[in-house]
């Protein structure tokens, strides 16, 4: 009798105090990889945080990892709806079209899809001009690099990370004539192992600095140990390379992640909306620089983040060729939205094939 | 002292019971690990095993959501225990699974935007010859050059994995797509879509076929020759080559069947659920069915189970992750638990563990085993 009235006991308090919680709005969150990748996902686990600290108990925050994008996105987002969600982000390109497909079913829940280009009367989009940091970390490349090659691991031949390299390509040159690009695609945003692999050949080819575009920490821990410079992708790496780390391109979701969701308990929120923020509006940041980076070029880079922030400088700005030598921009023209969001060929100067 | 003792019979009782008791030990271990990580356990195996199939807020949808996700795993895992049962190791299901789906797209997006009752059945036939073929390498070298199947197999995945990146962005890409990969989305495309058999359910054509399998080869391995020749295979070699079994002609159709099922299973998620080739199409169904086979004990009855179950780990693993935000690596051991009892259990069939206290102890050989 005595160990029934325990487990009594012990069964009401853990039922009653989780369900105790009662709040004005949920909102889901999906994931393509882990919270803790040091990466691209743990960034918007950041932003997640900046809600929770800015509506308190009002909003309820639910999120998963490790979303596949395909038919068990949409899966998960149904049975997150079905438990009471409001607002749904789904942060991977690859959720495209789940998001579609379930926001047909579910009007009156508001979402919000990262990168992607399809919107819908209760679906928006949100993506970074991360090519603004690009531009500066290449200008920093070009500066510290001895052995005039850099090298850089790409993660899908799709326009965000092919406007990534061009970006960074056209700071670096402008920085130092001499330097070169190679790239690696190896098809995958998270793989440690791979990501790891290609680094050290782009090292064995002469690299000395190496750009990624790929969310995990593996290719910082490779310079590390080969004496190499690299950056921090979508937060700040620096603990994995404390000598190799140059300086990272922080995404900040918080703000606009907060703005968000206090539209929607407002009233104000809006579907169809494509929002395309750079460092001036904080969804880019420039994090911390290392002090190997020279002064004088620690200087120069925040100055371009600063003209680029205030719009002064565009990283697109003619003249500008593609690589088939054909003019692309003319002297001064600055890059229109369309063609960077579907950007698919390399500036004039780089090598090699963009995989077709 | 634990001394492990063959049984002079097979225990028919833990036959029976041995999957229903790893269950129950994956429960308890399980709910203590969500219990360390600060989590009420009760309501994690509630959400896990119940909420799916009877929660008013979620059964209604997850429900035949449970059977869809079963329904590849099913089909491969089918495949994959006729060959593990003699003793042929298909490890590479997932590849041939990503070769139907390759195959049968192909077929699909060529004859695009034809409108014809015939393409759909070519795209089945598609799948299964996809598969068969990416079956076929190891088989053939297995037979040609006696190499190791395993081994085979499950670099062929990696390989298809390769073409399955390259046909996503150059030859599958969908010309309208603005250069991102990915092929056009073929549930949109009448001909070649496969769709939904109950309205609102999802539940689509291969659904039905993954049952219509289990029924099939349930009479299969029970009434036919090669049924009984392949449990003969795996029990006694020796005495299935004295017997006249011509064991290349089971190595062909072992990985033949496995590789045609895990074919027509990437067809029809293809054409269902997924709707379009892409870089990330493959999940690891293939490599899940595996489990699932043995799960299910290599026969197709307890195969149907042992999907629906894993089905269920995933749907309502889906619902604890967010629900009480543990994370999905919890989740996964959880999975891995499963397996883990149902072996350890499986050794309670045929042996016994028998407590020696030492009082009468004359062997000391004993000891040290």
């Amino acid at each position: 009798m005595k160990i029934l009235k325990i487990c009594s006991i012990i069964l009401s308090t853990l039922f009653v105090s989780s369900f105790a919680i009662a709040s004005d709005m949920k909102v889901g969150f999906i994931m393509v990889g882990p919270l803790d990748d040091h990466g691209w996902n743990y960034q918007h686990s950041v932003g997640i945080k900046a809600i929770n600290e800015a509506f308190g108990d009002k909003v309820e925050t639910i999120y998963q990892e490790n979303v596949p994008e395909g038919p068990d996105a949409e899966r998960v987002m149904t049975q997150m709806v079905l438990s009471g969600a409001d607002m749904i982000f789904a942060t991977s390109f690859g959720h495209m079209d789940p998001v579609i497909n379930v926001a047909k079913k579910f009007p009156d829940v508001k979402f919000e899809h990262a990168t992607g280009f399809k919107t819908a009367d209760n679906v928006s989009t949100y993506s970074a001009r991360f090519y603004e940091g690009r531009s500066v970390i290449g200008h920093i490349a070009g500066k510290v690099t001895k052995s005039n090659k850099i090298g850089y691991v790409a993660s899908y031949p799709i326009p965000e990370v092919v406007r990534g390299i061009n970006s960074a390509y056209l700071a670096a040159k402008a920085a130092n004539p001499d330097v070169e690009f190679k790239v690696i695609w190896i098809f995958t945003w998270f793989d440690p192992a791979k990501e790891a692999d290609a680094a050290k050949t782009l090292i064995q080819q002469g690299a000395d600095v190496i750009m990624q575009h790929v969310d995990s920490s593996a290719i910082m821990t490779v310079a590390e140990e080969a004496g190499v410079f690299a950056y921090g992708q979508a937060s700040d790496m620096s603990e994995f390379g404390p000598n190799a780390h140059l300086t990272a391109i922080i995404n900040g979701w918080g703000p606009y992640y907060v703005k968000r969701v206090k539209e929607a308990m407002d009233g104000t929120w809006k579907g169809k909306q494509e929002t395309f923020d750079g460092i001036g509006d904080g969804m880019v940041i420039i994090g911390k620089m290392s002090d190997k980076i020279p002064a004088s070029v620690r200087k120069e880079a925040q100055d371009l983040a600063d003209s680029i922030a205030s719009g002064d400088i565009h990283p697109f700005t003619g003249p500008i060729n593609k690589q088939d030598g054909s003019p692309w921009l003319a002297d001064g023209e600055e890059a229109d939205i369309g063609t960077l969001l579907g950007m698919n060929f390399y500036v004039e100067g780089i090598e090699g094939d963009i995989p077709q | 002292m634990l001394k492990i003792e063959p049984r002079k019979n097979r225990s028919n009782f833990l036959e029976v019971s041995a999957p229903v008791i790893a269950v129950i030990l994956t429960m308890i271990f399980g709910g203590f690990l969500f219990l360390s990580m600060g989590k009420n356990p009760f309501e994690a195996i509630k959400l896990i095993f119940w909420d799916p199939i009877m929660s008013p807020t979620f059964s209604e949808y997850s429900r035949p959501q449970l059977v869809i996700k079963a329904a590849p795993l099913i089909l491969i895992a089918l495949g994959l225990s006729f060959g593990f049962r003699a003793n042929i190791w298909n490890i590479g299901a997932e590849g041939q699974y990503i070769m139907g789906a390759l195959f049968s797209g192909s077929i699909g997006l060529a004859l695009y935007p034809l409108d014809a009752w015939f393409i759909f059945p070519l795209m089945i036939l598609g799948g299964i010859i996809g598969g068969i073929f990416w079956a076929m390498i190891p088989a053939i070298l297995k037979i040609k050059f006696n190499t190791n199947e395993i081994l085979v197999s499950l670099m062929l995945v990696y390989v298809a994995e390769q073409i399955l990146a390259l046909a996503s962005i150059s030859f599958l890409r969908n010309p309208e797509g603005l250069g991102f990969p990915g092929s056009r989305d073929l549930s949109k495309y009448p001909s070649a879509s496969n769709p939904e058999l109950i309205a609102n359910s999802g539940i689509h054509v291969g659904v039905i076929c993954s049952f219509i399998a289990v029924v099939f080869l349930t009479y299969f391995l029970t009434y036919h020759r090669l049924g009984f020749q392949i449990k003969l295979i795996g029990q006694a070699p020796k005495a299935a080559k004295f017997s006249g079994v011509n064991v290349n002609y089971i190595v062909i159709f072992c990985l033949g069947l496995s590789g045609g099922l895990a074919g027509i299973a990437g067809m029809f998620e293809l054409t269902g659920p997924a709707g379009l080739i892409n870089i990330d199409f493959n999940v690891g169904y293939g490599f899940t069915a595996i489990i699932v086979a043995f799960l299910g004990r290599l026969h197709p009855i307890g195969i149907l189970f042992a999907g629906l179950l894993m089905s269920l780990t995933y749907v309502g693993g889906e619902l604890a992750q967010f629900m009480l935000s543990i994370p999905a690596a919890a989740i996964q051991v959880f999975q891995g638990m499963l397996l883990f009892f149902l072996l350890s259990t499986d050794l309670l069939v045929s042996y016994k563990i028998s407590f020696n206290l030492g009082i009468n102890n004359s062997n000391p050989k004993s000891k040290s085993e």
